[in-house]
């Protein structure tokens, strides 16, 4: 089983990562983009110890207690 | 009175605070590696900066989880002088210890030069030697210094007069020219509720001979010896 974690900035978090990119990405050609929002990613393999609930569960709290802040960021799980 | 200085891996100012409070206060300091867990017979804990871990996942996000947070966070409960520079304020605010967070500066750069800040109130165990609107130069070296918290905690932190050092220029004037990182109300340094715990970005530690620049960081470690000599 595997957990997906997204970490995003909270609405209103100055991301100057961001503009950055999205900067660049205008150079590129790119036209008409509003925003740029950087974020992360995580993949966490689990073995087969956990069911579905367990393992959702297990990754909602590793999200909330590490791979995010939860002054600055919003997290989003998935189990696959 | 003695004095703890934590490393983590990856600090880096840790010789310099150490330094600081053998050479200038004068008093015993200890080395203490961050897999230690027993603080006692310590008086005040210096969290230096550098970049713990590497600065993975966030500035300060992994430090938090060594075995002597733990006992950092007794020590500061109980009342302990803790003191967190740069690395050591972004390591205090992921652990809870402080509010707030530390986000990418502004203009994404690193920055390393000496800037302005003003001391905004000398009711702290740390700025006791220092007065109220007195304009420090201290060195800055962070890339992710920019102080963010929402409104509610800001306005806390004004309300209960926790903002101790705000970016303005030389002359005390908060402006935004003179905010290095975007930090919300320029805010440079707060302390916690009980005040016994500082965390500030700029570098006092390396502001204590004039051969560096400037000596006016030393006022910050005589309020602290000042502070511990009076509990004594």
């Amino acid at each position: 089983m595997k957990a997906k974690v997204y970490v995003t900035l909270k609405p209103g978090v100055l991301d100057p990562q961001g503009k950055a990119i999205q900067h660049s990405v205008e150079l590129l050609g790119f036209a008409g983009i509003s925003d740029v929002r950087q974020g992360k990613y995580f993949e966490i393999a689990l073995d087969n110890s956990l069911d579905a609930d367990g393992a959702r569960e297990a990754a909602e709290r590793m999200a909330k207690g590490v791979l995010s802040n939860p002054v600055i960021e919003d997290y989003r799980v998935e189990i696959e | 009175m003695k004095f703890g200085v934590i490393i983590f891996p990856g600090s880096n100012c840790d010789h310099d605070a150490y330094h600081v409070i053998s050479k200038h206060v004068g008093q015993p300091v200890d080395f203490i590696w961050h897999r230690d867990t027993d603080l006692s017979g310590y008086d005040a804990l210096i969290i230096p900066g550098g970049f713990s871990y590497g600065d993975y996942l966030r500035a300060g996000a992994l430090a938090r989880f060594s075995p002597v947070m733990g006992a950092v966070r007794e020590f500061a409960d109980e009342g302990g002088l803790v003191l967190g520079i740069c690395n050591g304020f972004q390591i205090l605010c992921e652990a809870g210890l402080l509010p707030g967070a530390l986000i990418r500066n502004r203009e994404l750069h690193f920055i390393c030069r000496h800037v302005h800040v003003r001391v905004e109130t000398t009711e702290t165990p740390f700025t006791t030697a220092l007065n109220s609107g007195e304009v420090l130069y201290l060195p800055i070296a962070h890339a992710e210094g920019n102080y963010f918290c929402d409104d509610a905690t800001l306005e806390e932190l004004q309300r209960e007069d926790r903002i101790i050092f705000r970016y303005t220029d030389a002359g005390g004037e908060q402006k935004d020219e003179a905010n290095p990182n975007g930090s919300r109300a320029a805010i440079a340094g707060i302390c916690s509720r009980q005040r016994n715990v500082l965390g500030l970005m700029p570098h006092p530690e390396r502001a204590c001979e004039d051969l560096l620049g400037s000596s006016d960081g030393r006022g910050i470690f005589r309020s602290l010896a000042n502070t511990l000599a009076a509990l004594a």
